[in-house]
């Protein structure tokens, strides 16, 4: 592994990476309104009085955007404040009707912790984390319907927003981007943020500085609101080469805020925001502070679901499942529930232990069941093949009811149909014929028709056993059980 | 503190807030004169006094998570000065 | 039969369970004297017919024995209180025109116990001043007027409600209180009023001044009528995050005038230079009638006294400016679009044409004080000194019960006496200032006359949430002034 650098006239840079993350807070209601906060209504229907900021209108906080901020908190192993206060961040725009954004500035509600990232073959790295605050979201202004006006739609203002401030630790694309992918997959098992970033659910300020390795930081720019990994990955990677070809050039980095443009995949100035900010934070003296116990902070503990790493650990201490596999399982809440609802039938409906049947069904998932759901375009959540069946897939091979051959076949029907494996098997006809009734009835009669080749056998010439295995198959249209064939075989031939 | 007319100018830009030459130096004068004034609290002694947070002592109870409002888009546009399609509409803005 | 605007509002409130008028008697009665007294400009909005059929509601109410603790009281709402459907402009041109489409938790609860609203009153504009003469709706005039028959300012910023409080318009009035504008303008027409702790009032629906320190209140013709009111006008709101959950007393069954067992604190720090002596006679006098009434009458001291003026005008500027940043010509009030003009020179006119001078002040000092560099120096500074002013009165309060004041530090005054002078017109609130920093219930009450025939105030301030204990100080004084004297109807 070599470290990440930036080849310039003067040698090499290191790029030093900060993010901020704002997150949408998973809730019915605004965070300080009683307005939805669904996505996608009409505008200005999902708009209360307060969130329009008519004269007198004031804020109550939504209790449960607090849990939301105490959960993430507590995910991320960081410190929860148990005494915090909401400022007003103060500035105009169109999309901000109070006139000022109702943020934490002084005192969070979630202090300092860290984000494990796993960056592959083997390597890891812990990024810091600074803080995590709630604030309100703006309203939309949209500039391209009308030749005289902007309008305004306020749905998502005042809707709750996590903003994730990490340290400056990261040192490439690649690592901001498994920070993003990480945040976003523990706040999805969390459930406090559906971390959909093309809705607008996460998305990132991103800071970029450069400077000679072991040289002190150099001035930032912000890059705000990208809302996707790549681009994060896009912008910075563009961000830096930009500032080393400045300071080569004899110039010096403006601390300024830069816009992405991924249809150029470019950062570029935000000229409409040239106004020097001078945002006035205060308290709000419509908000007393926000105040909670030790108790309220260990129940929302004990409800936490198993976070990833925990997860993943589980999985290849106990489950002998390998460090690849439980990387890939555990990436997304939804797979990891998946795979374990799957793993539990197939062990009941296979009468094993879990680490039996653990390694294979982690096997099948992740070739089988992930490339063909990969070659669709699907999710797992939208997988045509529920755990149900696919533990019954998985039992109906390991009893050879089916063959592997025959398995992969039910396969691409139950991928086709989402139907029942046994009922395709039934239906089809498709069940490997192991009942030995059955096949006692085909054997008698391929020993009869081929009575001249039995005498040959007995005679000494063993190796006319495949000969009657085939014909037996053959008689059994394919679905006889080989195994079962070669000791009824055998037993036949022998008396 | 001595505030100057260049000052107002910038405090009142913060503030979104026109104000001509003529006004700004009366203004300048005029702030100047309450800012000395209240800078009569640099004579109290506050070390170790922690700012008041809540007047009366208090804090935040918390709403359920339920939508108890919305869906009155008649009412929210119905004093805007300018609303086209149930979007306010304000002068356009190039980014 | 009396004339019925003479009557208390308690007395209203008996002679309408006694059948000896109608609500609609009374309700005509002061839609009249609303219009015979156009000249003194203390309605903003004029709304008989929401009188009148609140008064048709009240006489079916009572003709069924079902009356509600105000049917048929005709009241005058504050223009800073939103009212369904009714224009609330908070007396700015910014917001004129503005018709809410909902009604503050305050007039909400008066009209739901019966009450009847005969307009908006007149206010100093966003409630930025002491004599109302910064409403865009133009001065309202002191019903009293000068020895020389001059006309006087009302007081403010409740200067509407005060006015038509003592020239008899109105049965009762609300008012709100920042930092003395319920109690100054009561004490400069002759009338009760009274701010009670801060968070009793819910402030939902009232447009926002400073929102650590606005609290609405009643304003009228003596203590009883302000129990009734407050009792109907207080109680916890769900939608007010600063509203405090806690039962409404009955206040008006704190009417004593017993001061027995009773220590009243005389705080030495209110003996400002060059504080009229008639007003230091005022308040000795005062302390005696409180004494006479069996109260134990202590020396207290409230050190930070001096410093509370500057502290205000430090924090309730800051808050106003960020407050006020909502009336941005979007969604609501006045627009002022320049030819061609961009979103920002549109904020720039619109606030700049929408608010008037005063208001332009104090947002700038409010903007300036919370700029990069002065946040620490000004505002984190004044909170600190007004923890410590609050400190003062927490110790006083361990030697008293309630704390006797002026009110204000003169009479009424002549209009257009202090509009030169800013910070000469901010010292008419040096004796309410401190309490509403604290966030104490205060009150003030008609304590006698001036040299020159006009009403003087006094002011009793008492411990959080003792909205009884202060309505009864002022009750006992009420009962030992004999204050009837009342400005002869030259309008």
């Amino acid at each position: 592994m070599t470290d990440y650098r930036i080849k310039g006239e003067t040698g090499e840079w290191e790029v030093v990476i900060g993010l901020e993350v704002h997150a949408q807070v998973t809730s019915n209601a605004k965070l300080f309104s009683g307005a939805a906060t669904e996505f996608g209504a009409e505008p200005n229907t999902q708009v209360s009085l307060v969130d329009a900021a008519m004269p007198g209108m004031l804020p109550v906080i939504n209790g449960e955007c607090v849990k939301q901020a105490v959960r993430t908190g507590l995910a991320l192993e960081a410190q929860i404040n148990m005494w915090s206060r909401f400022d007003r961040k103060n500035y105009f725009y169109a999309d901000l009707p109070q006139g000022y954004q109702i943020s934490q500035f002084q005192h969070p509600i979630v202090g300092e912790g860290e984000v494990h990232i796993d960056l592959g073959e083997g390597r890891s790295k812990t990024v810091g984390l600074e803080r995590i605050h709630l604030e309100q979201d703006a309203g939309k202004s949209m500039h391209d319907q009308s030749p005289c006006y902007s309008y305004v739609d306020l749905n998502r203002s005042g809707v709750a927003l996590m903003e994730i401030v990490s340290r400056p630790d990261m040192r490439s694309p690649e690592e901001a981007g498994a920070y993003v992918k990480k945040l976003r997959s523990i706040l999805r098992y969390v459930g406090s943020c559906d971390g959909n970033m093309e809705e607008g659910s996460m998305r990132a300020d991103v800071n970029v500085s450069v400077r000679k390795p072991g040289d002190p930081f150099g001035t930032r720019c912000e890059v705000k609101n990208v809302n996707s990994v790549r681009f994060v990955q896009a912008a910075i990677e563009y961000e830096a080469q930009r500032q080393v070809e400045i300071i080569e050039a004899g110039g010096t980095i403006v601390q300024e805020t830069r816009l992405f443009d991924p249809s150029r995949m470019e950062t570029r100035s935000l000229r409409s925001k040239e106004d020097a900010h001078d945002y006035r934070y205060f308290p709000d003296p419509d908000l007393p502070p926000l105040v909670f116990d030790e108790a309220f902070v260990e129940a929302l503990r004990a409800e936490l679901p198993e976070l990833p790493d925990a997860k993943h650990a589980r999985y290849v201490r106990d489950l002998g499942i390998s460090d690849y596999n439980a990387s890939v399982l555990t990436a997304e809440k939804e797979a990891a529930d998946w795979f374990e609802r799957m793993l539990a039938l197939s062990a009941a409906k296979q009468g094993k232990p879990l680490t039996e049947v653990a390694r294979a069904a982690s096997n099948w998932v992740i070739s089988d069941l992930f490339g063909a759901l990969n070659a669709l375009g699907k999710d797992i959540i939208d997988s045509p093949i529920s755990p149900e069946h696919a533990a019954t897939l998985l039992a109906l091979i390991g009893d050879g009811t089916l063959s592997g051959r025959l398995g992969k076949d039910v396969f691409q029907i139950m991928l086709e149909t989402g139907d029942d494996p046994e009922k395709i098997v039934e239906e089809r006809g498709l069940k490997q014929v192991s009942d030995t009734g059955a096949l006692d009835a085909a054997i008698a009669e391929v020993l009869a028709t081929n009575a001249d080749k039995v005498a040959q056998y007995k005679a000494g010439k063993e190796a006319l056993f495949g000969f009657f295995v085939g014909q037996t198959m053959k008689a059994t249209g394919g679905k006889a059980n080989p195994k079962v064939v070669n000791e009824l075989l055998k037993a036949a031939l022998a008396g | 503190m001595s505030v100057d007319a260049a000052t107002v100018k910038r405090v009142a830009h913060l503030a979104r807030i026109k104000i001509d030459d003529d006004r700004s130096a009366v203004m300048a004068e005029e702030l100047s004169k309450i800012l000395g004034w209240v800078e009569m609290l640099g004579e109290v002694n506050t070390d170790g006094v922690e700012p008041l947070a809540a007047v009366i002592p208090n804090t935040l109870r918390w709403r359920e998570d339920v939508v108890t409002d919305g869906g009155i888009q008649d009412k929210v546009l119905s004093n805007a000065p300018k609303a086209e399609y149930g979007f306010f509409a304000v002068p356009k803005v190039i980014e | 039969m009396a004339v019925l605007t003479d009557l208390t509002l308690g007395q209203m409130r008996d002679g309408l369970r006694a059948k000896d008028f109608s609500a609609k008697d009374l309700a005509e009665a002061h839609v009249k004297a609303v219009e015979a007294a156009r000249v003194l400009n203390a309605f903003t909005v004029e709304t008989p017919e929401l009188a009148l059929k609140a008064a048709e509601v009240a006489d079916a109410a009572l003709a069924k024995g079902e009356a509600k603790p105000l049917s048929g009281i005709p009241l005058g709402i504050k223009d800073l209180f939103a009212t369904e459907g009714v224009q609330s402009a908070a007396a700015s041109n910014i917001l004129k025109g503005f018709k809410p489409p909902y009604e503050s938790t305050v007039s909400g609860k008066l009209l739901a116990d019966g009450a009847g609203m005969l307009g908006k009153l007149n206010m100093d504009e966003f409630a930025m001043g002491s004599s109302n003469e910064t409403s865009a709706f133009g001065t309202v005039i002191n019903p009293w007027r000068g020895k020389g028959n001059e006309s006087l300012v009302p007081g403010g910023s409740s200067g509407g409600s005060s006015a038509a409080v003592a020239a008899r318009l109105v049965a009762g009035a609300t008012g709100t209180d920042t930092g003395g504008s319920i109690r100054q303008p009561a004490a400069f027409t002759g009338i009760s009023g009274i701010k009670p702790t801060y968070g009793r009032c819910s402030r939902w629906g009232i447009v926002a001044f400073a929102s650590s320190l606005d609290q609405a209140g009643p304003m009228a013709r003596d203590v009883r009528d302000c129990a009734i009111l407050l009792k109907s006008m207080c109680g916890f709101d769900p939608k007010d995050s600063t509203s405090l959950d806690l039962p409404v007393p009955d206040f008006e069954a704190a009417l004593t005038g017993d001061m027995k067992g009773k220590r009243v604190g005389i705080p030495k720090e209110y003996t400002v230079d060059g504080i009229p002596t008639e007003i230091e006679a005022l308040w000795k006098k005062g302390a005696d009638m409180l004494r006479d009434a069996g109260a134990e009458i202590v020396d207290i001291s409230l050190p930070h006294t001096k410093y509370a003026l500057p502290t205000y005008y430090i924090i309730a500027p800051a808050e106003a400016s960020s407050n006020l940043a909502r009336y941005d010509g979007v969604r609501f009030g006045l627009r002022e679009t320049p030819e061609n003009g961009s979103l920002i020179d549109m904020y720039e006119a619109t606030r700049s044409a929408g608010f008037g001078s005063e208001v332009q002040r104090r947002i700038l000092i409010g903007t300036y004080v919370l700029s990069a560099g002065y946040y620490d120096a000004y505002y984190l500074k004044a909170q600190k000194v007004r923890a410590l002013i609050q400190r003062d009165f927490m110790q006083a309060f361990e030697r008293c019960d309630v704390i006797l004041a002026p009110t204000a530090p003169s009479a009424a005054f002549g209009i257009g006496a202090n509009v030169d002078d800013p910070i000469a017109m901010y010292l008419n609130d040096v004796f309410c200032v401190p309490a509403s920093l604290a966030g104490l219930p205060a009150m003030s009450v008609p304590g006698g006359l001036s040299d020159d025939g006009l009403p003087l105030g006094l002011q009793i301030i008492g411990r959080p949430l003792d909205e009884e204990g202060v309505l009864n100080a002022g009750y006992a004084i009420e009962q030992a002034a004999g204050f009837t004297a009342r400005p002869e109807a030259w309008w």
